[in-house]
């Protein structure tokens, strides 16, 4: 049989918090992905929200040009706090 | 090109970065780790016949719940590692096959029969604690999703070990039978479990390199060792006797000496002639294809409610 479509999971653990990725599955359509996520990533009360995506439907960036996308922000010190002097006395800051 | 690119492979290896899926890979490293993850997860899949032989059989409603959690555990192990085995280009549908063709191997252990209510709590404290001695240090394996499937995995693997150990503890302060059924147990489980290890590290033929890539971090003979000295004192509590002579502190060492296995048992196992590597792959592939109409209706389930969606729309 051929698979069914797989999907990407993400939890969010508890109010206030991100969904965080957590891994995949297959499922045959939204409603099972969901029934399956939670079956599968919250046996233990690991999570109070589940977002499911297929993974068809990510757009990532190429990582053999990585370089070309991450490198730009690697010169650019003065964007850091500590990029700037200050005597110790100004306190607060 | 390759070269350089297997130079830098290697550095960030060096450097502990982790592979992620779409890094570039050499091919080898890419095959070592479905061959590894593959094989894992099917020793999970596998690994819950045993159990499930006395699921219905259980003592009391207190340990069927925690035996059907354990075995429902088991599962959802096995679908973690067949989904990270999937990031490196394999299917599911393939791998599946594999494991019921007889192509693909799984832990030699499960090739034994489960006899009497003690091998629960055994195999909880034997096999579960010989699988975590080894699943912990693949938490920091190289590849990502394989070292993130491990964490999950490790989180839950101690319920399994601990509840195991508890049958044991109950079994151990019962009547004469039940000690015997203990004892019984435990010289049974005791040797295959040390083979949950692989061969020595002289004799294994892809250790070497799974070191180099960070795929295994420590020696199959190392982390055995450790699993024995863990156990003498816990054998102790339980007052049971590990059937090994050999066995003996070496003050030298500062660990435990023990008796040689029996390799030409282990080797029989694996190619497939154990008490029960038929019937295990017979039953997965049974309950694999009784399963099959599930599948397809809900395939069928799934197309019906698209096209009414599209109707809608």
């Amino acid at each position: 049989m051929k698979d069914w479509p797989l999907y990407e999971v993400f939890i969010r653990s508890k109010a206030g918090l991100h969904h965080r990725h957590v891994g995949s599955l297959h499922a045959a359509d939204d409603t099972m992905a969901i029934e399956h996520a939670r079956d599968v990533y919250c046996r233990r009360n690991e999570g109070v929200s589940i977002w499911v995506v297929k993974s068809d439907d990510i757009v990532a960036n190429d990582p053999a040009e990585s370089d070309a996308l991450f490198n730009p922000a690697e010169n650019k010190v003065y964007r850091h706090p500590t990029f700037y002097d200050l005597p110790d006395n100004v306190k607060h800051m | 090109m390759d070269n350089l690119k297997e130079k830098a492979f290697q550095d960030k290896i060096d450097q502990d970065t982790r592979i992620e899926p779409k890094d570039w890979m050499p091919e080898n490293y890419r095959k070592a780790l479905i061959r590894q993850i593959s094989q894992h997860a099917h020793s999970e899949i596998v690994g819950m016949l045993p159990e499930g032989n006395w699921v219905t059989r259980a003592p009391n409603l207190r340990r069927k719940v925690a035996l059907l959690a354990k075995v429902q555990d088991e599962a959802g192990h096995g679908l973690y590692l067949y989904a990270a085995a999937e990031t490196l280009g394999v299917s599911r549908d393939d791998l599946i096959d594999q494991l019921h063709t007889g192509k693909a191997k799984y832990s030699s252990i499960f090739n034994y029969p489960t006899i009497s209510w003690a091998d629960m709590g055994t195999i909880g404290w034997l096999v579960d604690g010989a699988a975590i001695m080894n699943q912990v240090p693949l938490c920091r394996c190289s590849y990502g999703p394989y070292a993130r499937a491990m964490v999950r995995v490790c989180k839950e693997e101690s319920f399994h070990q601990r509840q195991g150990y508890e049958i044991l503890l109950t079994l151990s302060r019962g009547t004469e039978a039940q000690k015997q059924m203990l004892q019984d147990s435990v010289n049974r489980w005791w040797w295959p479990s040390l083979m949950m290890f692989g061969p020595s590290d002289s004799d294994s033929p892809h250790s070497a390199q799974s070191m180099a890539w960070k795929i295994k971090r420590f020696s199959n003979d190392e982390l055995r060792q450790r699993f024995v000295d863990a156990c003498v004192d816990q054998a102790r509590i339980l007052g049971v006797t590990l059937p090994d002579p050999d066995l003996k502190w070496n003050e030298e060492r500062g660990h435990y000496d023990f008796g040689e296995i029996d390799w030409d048992e282990f080797w029989q196992v694996v190619k497939g002639h154990g008490p029960c590597n038929k019937d295990r792959i017979e039953t997965r592939v049974k309950a694999y294809e009784d399963g099959a109409w599930v599948r397809e209706a809900a395939t069928a389930y799934a197309e019906k409610q698209a096209k009414r969606k599209e109707k809608v729309a």
